[in-house]
């Protein structure tokens, strides 16, 4: 689970995840990685990003850490605290310490869901400095040429008090991300769920209508992630109108009218 | 208490006392009295009382309410007579009078639905669904509209007001969903790819070949929705299993044949026609969901259109070859570019196609209005025409000087003077803008009470939303004094103290109202295009705004904006940030009316500026505007969009968020450029302004 950071495990991934290339993201993944540089993955909810850092870090055969960042999250969260045992104190590091010493390719998910204080830590790492300086023990902690500091944003978010500070944008090679083309998101949905191409090649037909309605209505349309799930629940015998509505409209929007309109439109796809 | 009924006088006497704001010498109360005097005690009691509830709203609703009240009694249950009021409050608070009293007046159909005979289903019922219904089947922005006949303009798609041709309420929804398709059909299959005016005034019986068109027209695009719709298909199916279907001879056979076939176009309707035309067999009935055609309405919408676009791809090529000639720096070659446009079936792009560009043989990435136009010219055309392509002159479009006589003179103490971008020379025309701050005049009309009464519900639960948003708690770490301890500092400061160091006194934790640090800039667009529902529905909206800030307490301003000319900017003071809501600010908000024009650039300029002098840690300026940047002055197409955007540009700079409210249907088009793409809202219905805008800003500043 990530929505723990303490629980946030480094690790290594075994066996090569699914990933479909989109376009030349993982040649300047490539380039920042051999060149020390840090990677700010931009794009809406649910087109892969995540997929594609699980993806890279077995590619690089590096550790993965991931962060899910949230509006709770303080700096020593980050990057470690003490904590007493049997009157004598230990210090424990935080996820991205770790992340550092055992130069693992850290990823914080949603960076500016995390207080505004909280991304200033991740500064001197972001630039060609690479050192995370730890206060409470003095130590200032060199990263390898194998650390890689990533962090995902979505721009899609409306709410002002949520963007990303220049100073820390202006720092990250940054890779935008959309949804992949109907041909490759057919393909991913078919591997992802077991469905046959004319299911799939449905289900992303109907992602393409909501995402029609993109400003007229809905804030996004069906992502990636939501045709996997209704492809998912389909493959399991649900009745495809039935999937869609359970792993997509709902998820999409509670306006009573769109709603309607969003399940009227894959009724009309199956 | 008496259970005798009222009598007339008394009843007369009650009434003139609440709907006196409607009363005239031509319009008494006397005839409503009259009917009410015979209904029970309890019944009359129970419009008396409701009569003065809803006179609250509106006191023409009252009226109504009271004079359709003794027919409603003659038909309805006390408790049915309430829901038809209820829905009629309701219909009032979301869509107006004028509909609300339409309901009233229908006594009748709700008397039918509340004993559950009702199989009818209306077209406002369904119209929201169905909107966004065709909008997600993608092409170009279609509107629905209730109208006597069942066509398209291939702008909007004209529905029956009411069906109730099946027994079933479901069949009848199905039916209107199956028409609204058909219709977008029309406009998305090409059936007007080739003229219908020329096409059918070859035949000598026009009517005969029309209804021939119509009826084989169907069948190819019932086909294409088969192909690309088959749910929906299945469905406009088994309204047909209700009927009988006809029996055609093997010639009408084989001709359905050929337009069943998935390359059929409508050039091989017209085909059919003509062969079956001259076999003067008899047309087989309609289908449920045929539609009519007008093809005179389509040929002048479209031409019309077409024409616009024409102009506009070719300027837009225009501005392509400069930057393309620039690029590879070849001045000494001023022969007009060859540009060649083709376009790929495509399943990846959400229309399914793809265009390539290519110009003089190189390819070019067309900009998004490029797109835009061809994909709407081919929906039109069926082929980019080769005219089309040819970039046109200079003409008409650049700023120039045509200086009014209410222009500012450059003496005047009171005017400011701001640089506006020129994008083709890329770089400022210095002081070009001349602008004035004035005072909006005031109104003293009961505006924003009558607002406030509409809209009473929404208010309401406006001011809890952000009552509830200002209250948002949170719990505050690290506090010198709190509640609560904060585990995590107390084990850190005991940690520090054993390895020597200070110990921090920040060890509680404390609940706190997150606080707000806000100030937002309302920029109002008072151009003359705003006349009429615009206009309302932004005082609306602004009045609405004010509650609700006013409940949350962020700093606000709002200045309208209009002008003529680049030497007669003008920005009305409605409110500025340090004067509190108050009468003069209501008068004022009643009193903004329609002027001039649009010169948005320099007014983001001057309100930026304004916005910059006041301290919180999150700015905004947000525009609510009708159209496009537009001055008479040569302030439009691309000149004035982006001379907007560098002014938006210049805004972020200083630390503003700009975001833009617009009930432009084509604001697609150029705002995710001005704005980005994330940075604006489009209402496709103006009314819905002051439903939305608290819901909006509630959004963007969570
Ligand atoms: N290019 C791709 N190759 C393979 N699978 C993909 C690809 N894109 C999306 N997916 C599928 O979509 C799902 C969602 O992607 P992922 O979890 O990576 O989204 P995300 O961009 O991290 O979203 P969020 O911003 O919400 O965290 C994946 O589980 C995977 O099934
Ligand atoms: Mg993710």
């Amino acid at each position: 689970m990530e929505t723990n950071v303490l629980q946030a495990e480094a690790l290594f991934i075994k066996d090569e995840p699914y990933y479909e290339p989109v376009g030349a993201e993982i040649k300047i993944f490539d380039a920042a990685y051999q060149n020390g540089l840090p990677v700010l993955l931009k794009g809406p909810t649910g087109c892969g990003k995540t997929r594609f850092m699980e993806y890279m870090a077995w590619r690089l055969k590096r550790p993965l850490v991931t962060v899910s960042c949230h509006d709770d999250l303080t700096a020593s969260d980050l990057v470690g605290r003490y904590l007493i045992t049997a009157g004598n104190t230990v210090w424990i590091d935080g996820p991205l310490a770790r992340a550092v010493r055992t130069g693992a390719i850290c990823y914080l998910d949603e960076v500016v869901e995390a207080r505004k204080d909280t991304t200033v830590v991740i500064h001197p790492l972001a630039d060609d400095r690479r050192v995370l300086p730890i206060e409470k023990t003095g130590e200032l902690l060199r990263a390898g040429p194998e650390f890689c500091m990533t962090i995902s944003y979505n721009p899609g978010y409306q709410s002002v008090l949520k963007d990303l500070k220049q100073s820390t944008r202006q720092r990250f090679v940054a890779i935008e991300f959309d949804y992949p083309n109907a041909e490759l998101e057919k393909k991913i949905v078919m591997h992802e769920s077991q469905l046959d191409e004319s299911l799939a090649g449905k289900l992303v037909k109907f992602a393409g209508m909501t995402r029609n309605l993109r400003g007229s209505g809905l804030e996004e349309g069906a992502s990636t992630r939501l045709l996997v799930h209704a492809g998912k629940l389909i493959s399991a015998g649900i009745e495809p109108r039935h999937a869609c509505r359970a792993a997509c409209s709902e998820a999409l929007t509670d306006d009573p009218e769109m709603l309607n309109a969003v399940n009227e439109l894959s009724a009309s796809l199956f | 208490m008496s259970n005798a009924p009222f009598t007339f006088s008394e009843l007369e006497a009650q009434l003139n006392d609440t709907l006196e704001l409607v009363l005239s010498t031509d319009r008494t109360t006397s005839d409503i009295a009259n009917t009410l005097k015979d209904l029970t005690r309890e019944q009359q009691e129970f419009v008396m009382k409701w009569s003065i509830v809803s006179s609250r709203s509106n006191a023409e609703l009252a009226y109504q309410f009271v004079e359709n009240s003794a027919s409603a009694f003659r038909k309805m249950s006390m408790d049915d007579v309430h829901n038809w009021l209820i829905q009629a409050m309701d219909v009032y608070d979301r869509q107006g009078l004028y509909q609300a009293a339409s309901v009233l007046r229908k006594v009748d159909k709700f008397s039918q639905a509340a004993r559950g005979k009702t199989n009818s289903i209306s077209f406002e019922e369904v119209a929201g669904v169905l909107e966004k219904f065709i909008c997600g089947l993608s092409g170009r922005d279609l509107k629905l509209e209730a109208g006597d006949i069942f066509f398209t303009d291939t702008k909007r798609l004209f529905l029956p007001g009411v069906i109730t041709r099946f027994k079933k309420q479901s069949d009848n929804y199905s039916l209107y969903k199956s028409m609204a398709t058909q219709l977008w059909a029309q406009t998305w299959y090409g059936t007007f790819h080739i003229n219908p005016v020329t096409e059918l005034d070859q035949f000598e019986r026009r009517d005969r070949a029309l209804q021939l068109f119509c009826y084989l027209e169907t069948i190819r695009l019932t086909h294409c929705i088969k192909r690309d719709l088959p749910g929906l298909h299945r469905e406009m199916l088994a309204l047909h299993d209700q009927s009988e279907t006809p029996k055609l001879g093997p010639d009408w056979l084989t001709w359905i044949k050929k337009l069943e076939a998935s390359k059929a176009t409508v050039g091989d309707t017209y085909d059919a026609v003509t062969a079956l035309y001259n076999l003067n067999k008899k047309i087989p009935e309609s289908f449920y969901y045929q539609p009519l055609l007008n093809p005179e309405v389509v040929v002048a919408v479209m031409a019309e259109r077409i024409n616009e676009e024409k102009n506009a791809l070719q300027h837009a090529l225009n501005d392509m070859s400069g930057e393309f000639r620039s690029a590879k720096a070849e001045d000494d070659e001023p022969e007009e570019l060859e540009f060649k446009v083709e376009r790929h079936d495509d399943e990846n792009e959400a229309s399914g196609f793809r265009y390539e560009l290519t110009a003089d043989d190189e390819p070019v990435a067309p900009p998004i209005d490029v797109k835009n136009l061809l994909e709407s010219i081919f929906q039109d055309l069926g082929e980019i025409p080769p005219e089309y392509l040819v970039a046109a002159g200079d003409g008409g479009y650049r700023p120039g000087g045509s200086e009014s006589n209410n222009s500012c003179k450059p003496g005047d103490a009171d005017v400011i003077y701001y640089n506006e971008w020129d994008y083709r020379r890329q770089q400022y025309r210095k002081n070009w803008c001349w602008l004035k701050e004035k005072d909006v005049h005031p109104n003293h009309e009961p505006f924003v009470e009558q607002t406030v009464k509409k809209h009473y519900g929404l208010i309401m639960n406006i001011r809890k939303t952000f009552e509830a948003l200002r209250g948002e708690d949170r719990l505050l770490k690290r506090q010198t004094n709190g509640d609560d301890i904060d585990l995590n500092a107390v084990v850190e400061a005991h940690a520090d103290m054993l390895h020597g160091m200070e110990m921090s006194d920040r060890l509680f934790t404390r609940p706190s109202r997150l606080e707000r640090n806000i100030a937002v800039m309302f920029m109002v667009d008072m151009s003359g295009s705003t006349k009429g529902w615009i206009n309302d529905a932004e005082r609306e909206a602004l009045v609405l705004l004010c509650e609700a800030l006013e409940v949350l307490g962020d700093r606000y301003a709002i200045y309208g904006f209009s002008g003529l000319t680049r030497t007669r900017c003008e920005i009305y003071r409605v409110k500025k940030f340090d004067e509190p809501y108050s009468n003069d600010v209501r008068n004022r908000i009643t009193g903004i009316s329609p002027k001039d024009y649009t010169r948005m650039g320099v007014t983001i300029r001057h309100l930026s500026k304004l916005l910059n002098e006041v301290e919180a840690r999150t700015k905004l300026l947000i525009t609510l505007s009708d159209g496009k940047p537009d001055d008479f002055d040569g302030y439009r197409g691309e000149y004035g969009i982006e001379d907007t955007r560098q002014a938006l540009i210049e805004a972020k700079h200083l630390g503003i968020h700009p975001f833009c409210i617009t009930i432009d249907n084509e604001a697609h088009e150029y705002l995710p450029h001005m704005y980005g793409p994330v940075n604006y809202v489009l209402l496709n219905d103006v009314k819905k302004l002051p439903l939305k805008i608290a819901d909006i800003y509630r959004q963007l500043t969570h």
